[in-house]
């Protein structure tokens, strides 16, 4: 047994470890890189691992129950509340239109009415693990699109406990029709009804009460992996206790997270939790992967087919229109329907259960597993043609918004990008009433600043008719303080060629990027996080007990070092010769040093002995030595 | 009681032989607000409003610094040419300084014996000292003579300048108790060494 359990583990490991890294390498993605492992060694290819995936797949849901934790430690209450419209609103209208739509194409198909609620009901659900994962991977789920998926799947997780207690209510199986099906108890509603309540109160004033100090006390005993396992037991007791009072385990643990959103341990449970979830979760799709039954696809391909391209194609349909009603853009709707067309990993449970309450056979049911089963795999290659072939042809914004049109008033200064830092620069100007023409590239942006009284022209600044149409032929200054180099460049490129009058000032992300604007002509240039860092160092060194006034003035000394060997490294740069470029570098630093020893900037009058009257005996010439001593202090 | 404010300006306090034991000696002396203007200025960049509050909180105002090139470090300039202001200061309504006492507390390189007609300085220390006696003058305020350490080099430690050190905190407990003649202290040349002559022993 024991052996078993270790050749099994050998095996999955090796498979993610062969097939994830290259799915990622192809861009396919490590979730497809799992499912193609989990196919790879199921029953139908290699063959190593059987019909037992089954079981490792109820144990690798936990992932599932750990990344919703995770997901709620993301989530501070506060933005939870905030996003109750899309969760209540358009989850719960994503289930029901989904469930009635699916539900009707069933009858369509010769369902009776009984067993096409129940599939309606079940194709309603996504898949949590594979759409979170593949949103997170992709860095989308931080979007609007991204946002509005996740609580899509938040509303269908907390909907499949009334849709576990309705399916019985479908079922020919009479016996364990009226009881709660999650609880082995025959309680009377009212009284679970308060246990869930008691249990949802309780988990908030463990995360609230308990948690802190038991951690403060972990943190005392410097106890790595009691860490560890405390974090992992919140995790597994509240997992624990939700199956006890018959809600969602994930459910519970993402409540957990949101409570525990907000404590200094917030990291700590993270850096605990990420690997197990990101085990099991790999698991989980691996096992989702060896349980595709090929067979049973092999014996009727076309109709398994058109199942899974039907049920994704009115899921795909529905989701789109409902992210239309609920006014998102057109790449939201995109990503939101395309990341939410398959059907979920509690499809496996509901059918399970539907066939345990006699709802429908075992035949249909497997069948209806492969094409859930097929349609979580086909997920992330949808993905791939969302980003690669949908999303650049929807999401051009600046084709969505019309470039504003500018009215000339002859301010003397032009300023493109107008964020983080060209607001510092206008705020400066315009406080010494000089005029701006701001030109920006962002439309929150462009409406902020309006709502501030500011008037900021959306535009892209390097397009030389726009540049006109700002003043740039009168100007007397043209500031260049977009955050992008590549941007940055373009803009400088077209000022200079169109107005090489206009002096420019600009913002710069690094060195390459100061010398190539310093090759283009522009007078000065400034590395944009420079003034923030040099006073940080000045503060430093007051703190290390520095005085002020000699603080500033070796920070001065070493700034006008550092500009010089700037602009002398840029040729080196631009030369190619990388060697000499270091070699170069490295001399500059020793340079910096001795300048702060040898030649100190704080070296007045006293030290060189010039006032000494020994000193000026010995150099007769009194006048002479005040002269000398004046060029030194 | 007087209330003594010490306006200290030295740009490299860290290699300062004399004013920073000085400085440290002031210190000691209860009743005496030091107010460290590079410290406080790095960039000299003066918060007038808040020098002038300063200087109407205290009845002696003494300049602690370095004698460099005849006068002092450039934020003391600075500080004359914010803080004394027109109608503050001087002028029309400018009354904020008068009855107040001032004078230089100020280390040289040079001997005591150069600073004289026949020395290589040309001058004394007293009539080097004429633009601030002037400034003074004009704000309405009492001139002393100097407390002028000489040859500042020649420090090397500590007990190099214990009699000093002994006098000027004489000088500021003096000041601060009204015991000081300030008659004969204002005519005098050198605080350092006519200090005793100027303090009435306690009577035991």
């Amino acid at each position: 047994m024991t052996d078993s359990v270790l050749a099994q583990a050998f095996i999955y490991l090796c498979a993610a470890v062969i097939f994830v890294p290259i799915a990622k390498r192809l861009g396919l993605g490590a979730v497809l890189g799992y499912l193609i492992a989990g196919v790879a060694i199921g029953p139908f290819a290699l063959g190593f691992v059987g019909h037992e995936g089954n079981h490792v797949m109820h144990f690798a849901e936990f992932g599932v129950v750990m990344m919703l934790f995770l997901v709620g430690l993301e989530l501070r209450p506060a933005l939870l509340w905030q996003m109750r419209r899309p969760i209540l609103g358009l989850g719960g209208m994503q289930v029901a239109v989904t469930a009635a739509v699916v539900g009707a194409a069933a009858l369509a198909l010769g369902a009776a009415v009984k067993p096409a609620i129940a599939i309606g009901l079940t194709f309603a659900m996504s898949s949590t693990a594979i759409v979170l994962s593949t949103l997170t991977e992709r860095g989308l789920l931080k979007c609007r699109g991204g946002q509005s998926s996740f609580s899509v799947l938040l509303f269908q997780d907390i909907s499949v406990i009334p849709i576990l207690a309705v399916f019985p209510l479908l079922g020919l199986a009479t016996t364990t029709a009226i009881t709660d099906p999650t609880s082995e108890s025959g309680r009377p509603a009212w009284l679970s009804g308060l246990i869930v309540i008691a249990a949802v109160v309780g988990v908030i004033a463990i995360g609230r009460f308990v948690v802190r100090p038991v951690f403060q006390f972990l943190a005392g005993a410097q106890l790595r992996e009691a860490f560890t396992a405390a974090a992992l037991a919140i995790v597994v007791g509240i997992a624990l206790l939700m199956l006890q009072v018959g809600l969602s385990p994930a459910l519970g643990t993402f409540l957990a997270g949101v409570v525990l959103a907000d404590s200094e341990y917030r990291h700590e449970l993270e850096s605990d939790i990420e690997p197990f979830k990101g085990l099991l979760l790999g698991l989980f799709f691996i096992s989702v992967g060896a349980q595709i039954d090929f067979a049973l696809i092999g014996s009727r391909p076309l109709q398994i087919a058109g199942l899974v391209l039907g049920t994704m194609t009115l899921k795909l349909v529905v989701m789109h229109a409902l992210g239309r009603l609920f006014g998102l853009d057109r790449a939201s709707r995109w990503l939101l329907a395309i990341s939410l067309a398959q059907v979920g990993e509690f499809a496996f449970v509901l059918l399970s259960f539907a066939v345990q309450q006699r709802i429908f056979g075992t035949e249909l049911a497997s069948t209806l597993v492969a094409t859930v089963a097929i349609s979580m795999v086909l997920t992330p290659p949808a993905f791939i043609v969302l980003e690669r072939y949908v999303l650049p042809r929807v999401t051009d914004s600046a084709e969505e918004r019309p470039t504003d049109e500018i009215i000339d008033e002859g301010a003397p200064v032009v300023i493109a990008g107008y964020g983080r830092f060209g607001q510092i620069v206008g705020r400066l100007l315009r406080a010494n009433r000089i005029q701006l023409t701001i030109l920006d590239l962002d439309p929150e942006m462009v409406d902020v600043l309006a709502r501030l009284g500011i008037k900021c022209y959306y535009g892209d600044a390097s397009r030389s008719d726009l540049l006109h149409a700002a003043g740039c032929a009168h100007a007397k200054l043209f500031v260049v303080a977009v955050d992008n180099a590549e941007t940055a460049t373009k803009i400088v490129e077209t000022v200079r060629a169109h107005f090489p009058h206009l002096p420019i000032v600009a913002r710069c992300v690094d060195r390459p990027h100061y010398w190539k604007l310093r090759g283009l002509g522009v007078r000065k240039v400034f590395r944009e996080t420079f003034g923030s860092a040099y006073e940080t160092g000045i503060e430093a060194l007051k703190h290390l007990g520095y005085r002020a006034h000699t603080a500033h003035r070796l920070a001065q000394r070493w700034r006008k070092h550092e500009e010089s060997v700037l602009e002398e490294l840029g040729d080196l740069w631009r030369g190619g010769d990388r060697d000499t470029y270091f070699k170069r570098t490295r001399g500059a630093m020793d340079e910096a040093e001795r300048l702060m020893r040898d030649e100190d900037p704080t070296v007045y009058s006293e030290g060189h002995g010039g006032w000494d009257n020994e000193s000026l005996r010995a150099d007769r010439n009194i006048n002479e030595a005040a002269v000398e001593d004046s060029e030194v202090s | 009681m007087r209330r003594v404010l010490i306006l200290f300006a030295h740009p490299v306090v860290e290699r300062s032989r004399v004013n920073r034991r000085l400085l440290a000696t002031a210190r000691e002396v209860t009743g005496v607000t030091i107010h460290d203007l590079y410290e406080v200025y790095p960039t000299l960049d003066i918060d007038v409003k808040r020098e002038q509050r300063l200087l109407l909180d205290h009845d002696v105002i003494v300049f602690q610094h370095p004698f460099y090139w005849y006068s002092a470090p450039a934020i003391l300039k600075e500080w004359q040419d914010l803080v004394l202001e027109h109608g503050w200061a001087y002028g029309h309504g400018g009354t904020q300084l008068r009855g107040k006492i001032t004078l230089n507390a100020i280390s040289t390189g040079g001997p005591e014996s150069s600073y004289h007609r026949d020395g290589y300085n040309r001058f004394t220390i007293r009539e080097l000292l004429a633009p601030w006696n002037q400034t003074a003058h004009l704000c309405g305020m009492r001139f002393l003579a100097p407390f002028a350490v000489h040859a500042a080099l020649q420090v090397i430690g500590d007990r190099d300048l214990e009699s000093q050190r002994a006098a000027y905190q004489l000088l500021l407990e003096a000041l601060r108790d009204d015991r000081l003649d300030l008659d004969r202290a204002a005519a005098a040349e050198n605080l350092v060494v006519s200090l005793p002559t100027l303090v009435p022993r306690e009577v035991a």
